[in-house]
This record gives C-alpha cells, sequence and structure tokens, in this order.
C-alpha cells in the first residue's frame, strides 16, 4: 500500500484492494470478490442504518469490483442515496459510481435527475460541478429531456463562476451530440459566441469546443464566430510566451486553445471581410514562421504542443485552398518534416502533404519531394508509416512521374505487408492505365503484377486489361506475345493463365506466324497447365479452345480430340460438361462461315470509368482518388462486374452474334414469359414512353404515395386497386438493368375498350432513366387480365419517379388514373459484404459533409429488430453483422448501379427504443444519392 | 475523444473513460483489442495507428501505457500533450505518481481526469486550476472526514 493516501483514506478499501491484488490466482480474486459482495449485501439489506461513511465505502469497492470487469447487479439506489448527501466527499463517490454504471432503470434515472436538478439549484459552484460532470459523462437522452433547457441557462448567466461555465458548454456539447433535436438554438447562442472574448482562457477553451460542434450542423447562427475566433487566434499567437502564465504549455502560449480555434475556422471558407482575412493570414504566417525558429526547449513537449498547432494551421490552409504563397510555404515546412527524426512527424508529414498534393497550388512543390518519399517507403521500419507513403506517392503522380512511381511501388509490392497488398495493386493497376503513353508499358506492367502479386489481383484487375487490350489495336500483337512469353514461366499464376488464355484466345494468330510460337504450341501450352487449374480458369480454357478451331483449322482435331475425352464429356461440374458438349458439337456440325460469325474476335467494350478506380474508391473513398485531370481522364470498359469476359458467358448455342449484349439480362434464367428484353434499337413496335401522347394525365390517386413507399424495400405486390382495376406488379433488377411486368386486372364483368396505359417521365428524370415497353391490347375482357412489360436502364442516379397514368373506356364513362411507379434508385443496389475493418476505413474516407446526409426521426411503425432487418435487405443493401460496436445499431453497404457510374454506399441506422426515434446516416460519393437513399429509407420505419 | 484506457505492460487495465455510449460487452471488446495491438507494438513505432474509423494515440510512461481514440479530423499531437498533462497532472497530486497510486486512489484519477476533461474535450488546460479544484475537494474532505477516522481507529466501523 503507497504510503500517501491523500484526503480521506478509506482504509476498509485500501485493505481490500491489497487482498484483491494478493489473490495467488484469478479464482482466488473471484472467491474475494464474491466474499465481499456478500459482505456489502448484507451491509446494505442489514436492520442497522448504514452511516454516510460506510455507504460511500461500500459503494467505492462496488465500483472497484466493477471496474476489474465484473458484474454488478446491486448498490445502485445506496450510490443514489449518496448523492443527497450534503458531504462533498459522499456526492461525489455517489457520481462517480453513477457515471461508471449508468443503469436505463427509469425509476432510477428520475431519482439522480431530482439530485442533479438539486445540486443545480444548489447555488453551490463545488455541487453545480458535480451535477454537470455527471450530466456530461452519462449524457443520455433523459438527462438531456431533463436539462437541455437549463444548461443554456446557466452558461450565459452573468454570475456563474468560470469553472461552471466551462462544465456547462462541454455538458451542453456531450448532449448536443447525443440528442441535438433536444438542444433548441436560441437566444443564448449569441451570447455564447461572445464567450470568446472572455477574460478566462479556460472558459474560451471549453466554449470554443460548444461552438465548434454547434456551428458544424448550424453554419448561419454561429458565423460571427470566425471574426473573434480569427482575433483571439491573433492575440494567441502574437503573445510572448510568459504573456498567458499558466495558460503557457512548454513555452507554447496556450496551445489547446489554438488549436480548437483552427479547427472552429475549418468550418467555414476563407473569412471575406479583407481586414479579418487579412488577420487570419498573419496569423498563419507567424505560425509558419515560428516553426523555423530554433526551438525553445529540448523537451518533446514542446516541440509536440508547436507543432499540433503548426498542423493545424496547415490544416486550415489546405481546408481555405486559396492562398498559393501559404499552400506553398506549407508543402516545403512539411518537407522538412519528412525527414525529421521523430517517427511521429514523417508519419503525419506524409499524411497531411497526401491533401495538399490534391491542390492545384502545391501539387507541383509535393512532387519535388518524390525521392524522400520512395526513399520512406523503402527504409521506414514502421508499416503505418509506409503505408502513408505510398499514399502519397499514389497523390502525387502524374504524367511526368508515373513510370518511376509505378515502378517503385512494384518494387515494394515485393516485400510489402500483405495488408497493404491489395490496395497497392490496386493502385498501380491504376496509376498504369491512367498514365499510358505507350500501352506496350501498360501491358508489361500488369504483367509484372500479377507476377509479382497474382494472389491479391482481384477480378476487376485483370478484367481491365482484357478491355484494353481489346479495344486498342496498336497493342494486340504486342500482349500476345508478352503473355505467351509469360506464360512459358515453369510456374504461373492462375490470373496470368486467365489474362493469357483470353488473349491467345483472340489475337494468337498475330503471333502465330513465328515457328516458336505455332498455334499447336499455343495450344499445348495453355493445355499443360489446364489441369492444375480452377473450375471457372478451366471454362475460360475451353473457349479460347474453340476460338482455337475458329483461328488455326489446322488444331480442330487435337482440340476436338481434349473435348471429346471423358474428363470435358463427362466432367463433374456442369458448367464445363456443357461447355465441352457444346463446343465440341458447334466444332463438328457448324459451317467454316457460321464458325467464323460465332466466334468472331470480341467487339470494343463501351467506354466506361474504370472498375478499377470503383474498387479503390470504395477501398479508399473519393477523397483520396483525386483526379488532378480531371476531364482528361482514361475512359474505358467496364465489365460491369459480369461473370467472366470470356465470349462463353452464356453458352455457345445462345451466343449467336459478336454484339449480343454482355450487360444484357439475357443470363437470367428465372425471367418468366415474355418479350426477350430489347437492347434498344428501335423499332416499329417500340412505343416511345416519353412522347407526349398522354393528354390531360390525372393527379396521382389518393393513397398512391403509400403505396410507392410499401415498394422501396419490395418488389412484388399490389401497387393500385379501386373498384374496376388492380394494378399489381412483379420486378427484377440486376446492376444497372431492371424489368418490371405490370398486371391490369378487370375487375369487372365489362370490357375496358381504349385501354392505354402510359409511362411519363419528366424531363429531368428522363436523361437519368430509360424506360421502353410496347403497348398492351386496348381491349381488357371483364374479369381478364393483362401484361406489359417495361425495360428498365438506369442511366445515372436519380430522384423522382415515373408516373403511370392509365386511360380507358368503361361502360359509358372515360376513366383517368395516375399512380407513382416504384422505380427508385435502391432497386439497383448490389449488396456488398465487408469486414468491420473495411466498413469503417470506407465510412472514414466518405467524411466530407456533402456525402453524408444524417438525422433523426420519429419511428412510425412498432421498432422490432426483424423488420427492420428485413426491410434493409429489401432495400437492396447488405445487412453487415458484428460491424457496428453498437450491436443494436444496423448497418448496411453496397454499390448503386448506373451505366454511368458505380456508387459505393454505406449506411448506419441507429435505433433508440425508449424514445421510440432513429438516427439514419447514409454516406455515398455523391451528394444527391445520399440525399435520395436517406429519403427512401427514412420513410420505412 | 471518444474514450481513454490506462493500462499496464501486463495488459491490465487500470482506468478507462467512455466519452461515447456504447455496451458493457463492447468496452471489454474493444479494450482486450486495443490492448492487445498496442502491447504488440515496438518501442520506435509512431504513436498513433489507424483504428475502424479512429484514430489511436498511445504513449507509454513507466509501466503504463495511456491510449487515446479520436475522431478522424483531430490532431494527434495535442492529443500526445493531453496524456503528458493528464499524466503531469496526476504526478503533480500525487507526487511523483506510480502505478500503484492510481490502483489505490482510482476514484482520485477519475476525479483529476473529470476537472481536466469533460465530455471527451478539453475543459481546463491550467495545471493551476485543474489541481485548485481538486485540493479544495480535498480540504472539504479532510474536514468531514477527521472525526470518523478517529471512530475507525478505534474500530467502530
Amino acid at each position: 500500500m503507497p504510503a500517501v493516501s491523500k484526503g480521506d483514506g478509506m482504509r476498509g478499501l485500501a485493505v481490500f484492494i491489497s487482498d484483491i491484488r494478493n489473490c495467488k490466482s484469478k479464482e482466488a480474486e473471484i472467491k474475494r470478490i464474491n466474499k465481499e459482495l456478500a459482505n456489502i449485501r448484507s451491509k446494505f439489506k442489514g436492520d442497522k442504518a448504514l452511516d454516510g461513511y460506510s455507504k460511500k465505502k461500500y459503494v467505492c469497492k462496488l465500483l472497484f469490483i466493477f471496474l476489474l470487469g465484473h458484474d454488478i447487479d446491486f448498490g445502485h439506489m445506496e450510490a443514489v442515496n449518496l448523492l443527497s448527501s450534503n458531504r462533498y466527499t459522499e456526492k461525489q463517490i455517489g457520481y462517480l459510481f453513477i457515471s461508471v454504471l449508468v443503469n436505463s432503470n427509469s425509476e432510477l434515472i428520475r431519482l439522480i435527475n431530482n439530485a442533479i436538478k438539486n445540486d443545480l439549484a444548489s447555488r453551490n459552484p463545488t455541487f453545480m460541478g458535480l451535477a454537470l460532470h455527471c450530466i456530461a459523462n452519462v449524457g443520455s437522452r433523459e438527462m438531456a429531456e431533463a436539462f437541455a433547457g437549463e444548461i443554456p441557462k446557466i452558461l450565459v448567466a452573468g454570475d456563474t463562476m468560470d469553472s461552471v461555465k466551462q462544465s456547462a458548454a462541454l455538458c451542453l456539447l456531450r448532449l448536443y451530440r447525443t440528442s441535438p433535436d433536444l438542444v433548441p438554438m436560441g437566444d443564448w447562442t449569441s451570447r455564447v459566441v461572445h464567450l470568446l472574448n472572455d477574460q478566462h482562457l479556460g472558459v474560451v477553451t471549453a466554449a470554443t469546443s460548444l461552438i465548434t460542434t454547434l456551428a458544424q450542423k448550424n453554419l448561419e447562427e454561429f458565423k460571427t464566430s470566425v471574426s473573434l475566433a480569427v482575433s483571439r487566434l491573433s492575440r494567441i499567437v502574437t503573445s510572448a510566451s510568459t504573456d498567458l502564465q499558466d495558460y503557457t504549455y512548454y513555452f507554447v502560449p496556450a496551445p489547446w486553445l489554438s488549436v480548437k480555434l483552427l479547427r472552429l475556422l475549418q468550418c467555414y471558407p476563407p473569412p471575406e471581410e479583407p481586414a479579418v482575412r487579412g488577420r487570419l493570414t498573419e496569423c498563419l504566417e507567424t505560425v509558419l514562421n515560428k516553426a523555423q525558429e530554433p526551438p525553445k526547449s529540448k523537451k518533446v513537449q514542446h516541440s509536440n504542443a508547436k507543432n499540433a498547432v503548426l498542423f493545424e494551421a496547415i490544416s486550415l490552409i489546405i481546408h481555405h485552398d486559396s492562398e498559393p504563397n501559404l499552400l506553398v510555404r506549407a508543402c516545403n515546412q512539411l518537407g522538412q518534416f519528412l525527414q525529421h527524426r521523430e517517427t511521429n512527424l514523417r508519419y503525419l508529414a506524409l499524411e497531411s502533404m497526401c491533401t495538399l498534393a490534391s491542390s492545384e497550388f502545391s501539387h507541383e512543390a509535393v512532387k519535388t519531394h518524390i525521392e524522400t518519399v520512395i526513399n520512406a517507403l523503402k527504409t521506414e521500419r514502421d508499416v503505418s508509416v509506409r503505408q502513408r507513403a505510398v499514399d502519397l506517392l499514389y497523390a502525387m503522380c502524374d504524367r511526368s512521374n508515373a513510370q518511376q512511381i509505378v515502378a517503385e511501388m512494384l518494387s515494394y509490392l515485393e516485400t510489402a505487408d500483405y495488408s497493404i497488398r491489395e490496395e497497392i495493386v490496386l493502385k498501380v493497376a491504376i496509376l498504369a492505365e491512367k498514365y499510358a503513353v505507350d500501352y506496350t508499358w501498360y501491358v508489361d506492367t500488369i504483367l509484372n503484377l500479377i507476377r509479382i502479386a497474382g494472389d491479391y489481383i482481384s477480378e476487376e484487375v485483370w478484367y481491365r486489361v482484357i478491355q484494353i487490350v481489346i479495344n486498342r489495336d496498336d497493342v494486340q500483337g504486342y500482349a500476345a506475345k508478352t503473355v505467351f512469353e509469360a506464360l512459358q514461366a515453369p510456374a504461373c499464376h492462375e490470373n496470368l493463365l486467365k489474362v493469357g488464355g483470353y488473349i491467345l484466345g483472340e489475337f494468337g494468330n498475330l503471333i502465330a506466324g513465328d515457328p516458336r510460337s505455332s498455334p499447336l504450341i499455343q495450344f499445348s501450352l495453355l493445355h499443360s497447365k489446364f489441369h492444375l487449374c480452377s473450375v471457372p480458369t478451366r471454362a475460360l480454357l475451353l473457349s479460347t479452345y474453340i476460338k482455337f478451331v475458329n483461328l488455326f483449322p489446322e488444331v480442330k482435331a487435337t482440340i476436338q480430340d481434349v473435348l471429346r475425352s471423358d474428363s470435358q464429356l463427362r466432367n463433374a461440374d456442369v458448367e464445363l460438361q456443357q461447355r465441352a458438349v457444346e463446343y465440341l458439337r458447334l466444332s463438328t456440325i457448324a459451317s467454316t462461315d457460321i464458325l467464323a460469325t460465332v466466334l468472331e474476335e470480341m467487339p470494343p467494350f463501351p467506354e466506361r470509368e474504370s472498375s478499377i478506380l470503383a474498387k479503390l474508391k470504395k477501398k479508399k473513398g473519393p477523397g483520396t482518388v483525386t483526379d488532378l485531370e480531371g476531364s482528361k481522364r482514361e475512359r474505358s470498359a467496364d465489365m460491369n462486374g459480369a461473370a467472366e469476359p470470356a465470349p462463353a458467358n452464356t453458352s455457345a448455342a445462345s451466343t449467336p452474334s459478336p454484339s449480343a449484349d454482355l450487360l444484357g439480362l439475357g443470363a437470367v434464367p428465372s425471367v418468366p414469359t415474355g418479350p426477350p428484353p430489347s437492347s434498344g434499337g428501335g423499332g416499329g413496335l417500340l412505343v416511345d414512353v416519353f412522347s407526349d401522347s398522354a393528354s390531360a394525365v390525372a393527379p396521382l390517386a389518393p393513397g398512391s404515395e403509400d403505396n410507392f413507399a410499401r415498394f422501396v424495400c419490395k418488389n412484388n405486390g399490389v401497387l393500385f386497386e379501386n373498384q374496376l382495376l388492380q394494378i399489381g406488379l412483379k420486378s427484377e433488377f440486376r446492376q444497372n438493368l431492371g424489368r418490371m411486368f405490370i398486371f391490369y386486372g378487370n375487375k369487372t364483368s365489362t370490357q375496358f375498350l381504349n385501354f392505354t396505359p402510359t409511362l411519363i417521365c419528366s424531363d429531368g428524370l428522363q436523361s437519368n432513366l430509360n424506360l421502353q415497353t410496347k403497348p398492351v391490347d386496348p381491349t381488357v375482357d371483364g374479369g381478364a387480365q393483362v401484361q406489359q412489360v417495361v425495360n428498365i436502364e438506369s442511366l445515372s442516379d436519380f430522384s423522382e419517379a415515373p408516373v403511370l397514368n392509365i386511360q380507358f373506356r368503361y361502360g359509358g364513362t372515360f376513366q383517368n388514373v395516375s399512380v407513382k411507379l416504384p422505380i427508385t434508385l435502391n432497386k439497383f443496389f448490389q449488396p456488398t459484404e465487408m469486414a468491420s475493418q473495411d466498413f469503417f476505413q470506407r465510412w472514414k474516407q466518405l467524411s466530407n459533409p456533402q456525402q453524408e446526409v444524417q438525422n433523426i426521426f420519429k419511428a412510425k411503425h412498432p421498432m422490432d429488430t426483424e423488420v427492420t432487418k428485413a426491410k434493409i435487405i429489401g432495400f437492396g443493401s447488405a445487412l453487415l453483422e458484428e460491424v457496428d460496436p453498437n450491436p443494436a445499431n444496423f448497418v448496411g453497404a453496397g454499390i448503386i448501379h448506373t451505366k454511368t457510374t458505380q456508387i459505393g454506399c454505406l449506411l448506419r441506422l441507429e435505433p433508440n427504443l425508449q424514445a421510440q426515434m432513429y438516427r439514419l446516416t447514409v454516406r455515398t460519393s455523391k451528394d444527391t444519392v445520399s440525399q435520395r437513399l436517406w429519403e427512401l429509407l427514412s420513410e420505412q420505419f | 475523444m471518444q474514450f481513454m484506457l490506462l493500462f499496464s505492460r501486463q495488459g491490465k487495465l487500470r482506468l478507462q473513460k467512455w466519452y461515447v455510449p456504447l455496451s458493457d460487452k463492447e468496452k471489454k471488446k474493444i479494450t482486450r483489442e486495443l490492448v492487445q495491438t498496442v502491447l504488440a507494438r515496438k518501442p520506435k513505432m509512431c504513436s498513433f495507428l489507424e483504428w475502424r474509423d479512429l484514430k489511436i494515440v498511445y504513449k507509454r510512461y513507466a509501466s503504463l501505457y495511456f491510449c487515446c481514440a479520436v475522431e478522424d479530423q483531430d490532431n494527434e499531437l495535442i492529443t500526445l500533450e493531453i496524456i503528458h498533462r493528464y499524466v503531469e497532472l496526476l504526478d503533480k497530486y500525487f507526487g511523483s505518481v506510480c502505478e500503484l497510486d492510481i490502483i489505490f486512489n482510482f476514484e482520485k484519477a477519475y476525479f483529476i481526469l473529470d476537472e481536466f476533461l469533460l465530455g471527451g474535450e478539453v475543459q481546463e488546460t491550467s495545471k493551476k486550476n485543474v489541481l485548485k479544484a481538486i485540493e479544495q475537494a480535498d480540504l472539504l474532505q479532510e474536514e468531514a472526514e477527521t472525526p470518523r477516522s478517529v471512530l475507525e481507529e478505534i474500530g467502530l466501523t
């Protein structure tokens, strides 16, 4: 036991702690604890009323036991009793117990709140402080309900003591974080802003935190804080180190407050008023200048505090992104840190420079540090620092240094930590493509990538190289030659075999003239590796073989022998067997002409954003995948994640033409009867659904909105029903395409005449959503049902919904009905499973305010976990289990597919059962998408 | 700041302060994971690491690790100095603080922390002011305590 035991020293407690420490085993400890628990229980239950001191001692012991990791299920009442003690120390232990072991037992909460209320009203600053600390520590909604109105008053009252003001400010901040809806803005806000001028620096420090948090959500209301913060900051940075007395920390004046003020300023754009702006620039210059001065102390605390302010100032400079001079100076300063002996500074410099690289003003300045960064990649001993170096190299890459950076990343990849390999692979693949002037370099790079890190090549990467080779005829011969050579290695990665198989199947003829790569040699080379491969690769190779049959008639017999062998024709895998049977048949019966048509070279892929880029964006978030060249970006094909790029995507028999749409729904076997999906080409039968034919469209039928909302999370059901007509829906979606079957049922016994359903899209919607359908029979017999098929393609993200207008004659009367058709953005969701770590990494990357939509709303339906889960899955995203630290929350992830882009979406739903409220947060890389998904999903609960 | 943990080299948790609502189960899980991660790091490595969507800032003082979880936009270096200032406060209060002081007077460690950080934000950075608040409380305490201690000495508890 230590000699010093300040204050009271509860002897019994100290003895107990000693006993626990002396326990030789876990069992002994548990035994001792159980003995103590039994003792305390009997004291609490005993007839003799306990005095305050004993109560305090036992409550403190319980607290100690709890903090050791054991459960405590009694003693709360005694702790609450302590709150109303007049002795400070008893009250204090009571509050500590409550703060650590809050129990949402409502009976108790009322008692606790009551005690807090008394202390707040006591006018005793020490008691008020304890009460405020307790509210800030617990921060529950019940407390917010009870005190959110009272605390602002304490905060701005003229006679409140400074220390109480400080506690009140941070207490309010905590309540605002947990229950923003319960902290209404009001008259007090302007008075809080003026606390920035307070004489007491402790008050200013606490108030600045509060103002920053409030300002983030109420920018306009707190705008006046900017000029006050600037003048406060200016006074601090220009003060001599002794001016601020105890607020100077290791010769740095008020570092915490400086950092907080600089954070507050980052909520706003650069100040408009020239005087304020000038003063701020001066401040920032002073901070940068001070970094160059010799240190006033050798202590690490001095340099940390000084640099903390410096890094925050640089963050503000980057945030404003408007003063080229400051940006370049910031960059030079960070450059010095890159070689600092403190690992911490090197880490932070790499991180901060990454954001600087994306500013046009400082991009060039960042580039000058390339050698240092490459060196960091090679010599840093801490993987987290190396990771930052990779990020920075990626951010500073452009046409001028791409070859060097890619080469360095490739060589680093050979020894890189497993945890970051996949990411480096994606980065190399993107840079190689984006900055390829010479596509032979690109092909070499990707093949190298496969050689070095074959296991970390995701499908997107090898799809992509094939798309590029197919789309660029200048590189095809080179690619064929290079893959052929690479395949000769005794052991090559399966991914290389995929690329090699595909490319030789398309372009093997370009190198067949060379006797060293004759058709038979090409075939034997591939086939020698066939049996070691997985089923999907073997399937791909079978397609290569049938392509060879067309390219090289001389090996046809050899290939037919292979296809005919039992290991192919009777393969246990149904896909392989089917391919073998069909390809063999095709090679036998089809004429040369037909064969040449069926097996023609693949057509170029449509130009699209790189799927690798999309993948990295998902991995890292768009913030770090900055694209300096914006419009110059190489855009090209994208497989849209379809099964594989081989021509054998569908079986040979159903792949009749080279123009078969790889993106089509043709491969979906579950489509019921109905016309095949049209791939666009017009044709007399197609009705232009966008024509203005619908004159006098009826207003939306009553209840249409409700019905619409019901379809957000499901695809089938009755959309509309009145006495005459019932409209049912059945739909299915895949990637950016969908098909909807609309069933019109005549509920009467009389014919409907001139029955005309029309789809109406507003102008804005038309450019984002493509709908095609055929007209239906204009007569619908009594009791009959007709069906209409709508083919849907999402071109880009959209917020509106199309309207379905139906006009017909029933008896002598004209009927006109309009309903909203539930084709919503979330239908194009593809769920994405991911682990907790990935989720939070992506979540973090999507942290720009525009990318997030977050709001709180009242539950409209009973809050049932299973129903909620079903709805989130129905919404289309994956429901991720064991990701959120709080198991009561729901998180989901998925990708919205549109023709032009794929947008990664993350969502999080936090239910609050007591309050019957939800908080829903949606983060995506696009603000309109976040907004729309939030609207759609929040309606569901 | 979302939470602060103090643990020993043996991985024993000595103090925990949570500024976000989490279940006990989740707190234990986080603690286990972080203690493991931090103890596995070598001495010369940098004091910051990315963990889930948070940044971990940690520093070792003698046998104790101080470990804070802050949000993405928070300043790492100033967080390191929050840790240091807290250590200084403990040191000043206990006089050359050691792990045992924190074990035997854990409630004091919490009280000091509450005076310094509230709701995860710095409340008062002046060492003088924080200690003044604590010492005042101790004075109140001693006045009230003296007769009690005598009673205890003669075995009346």
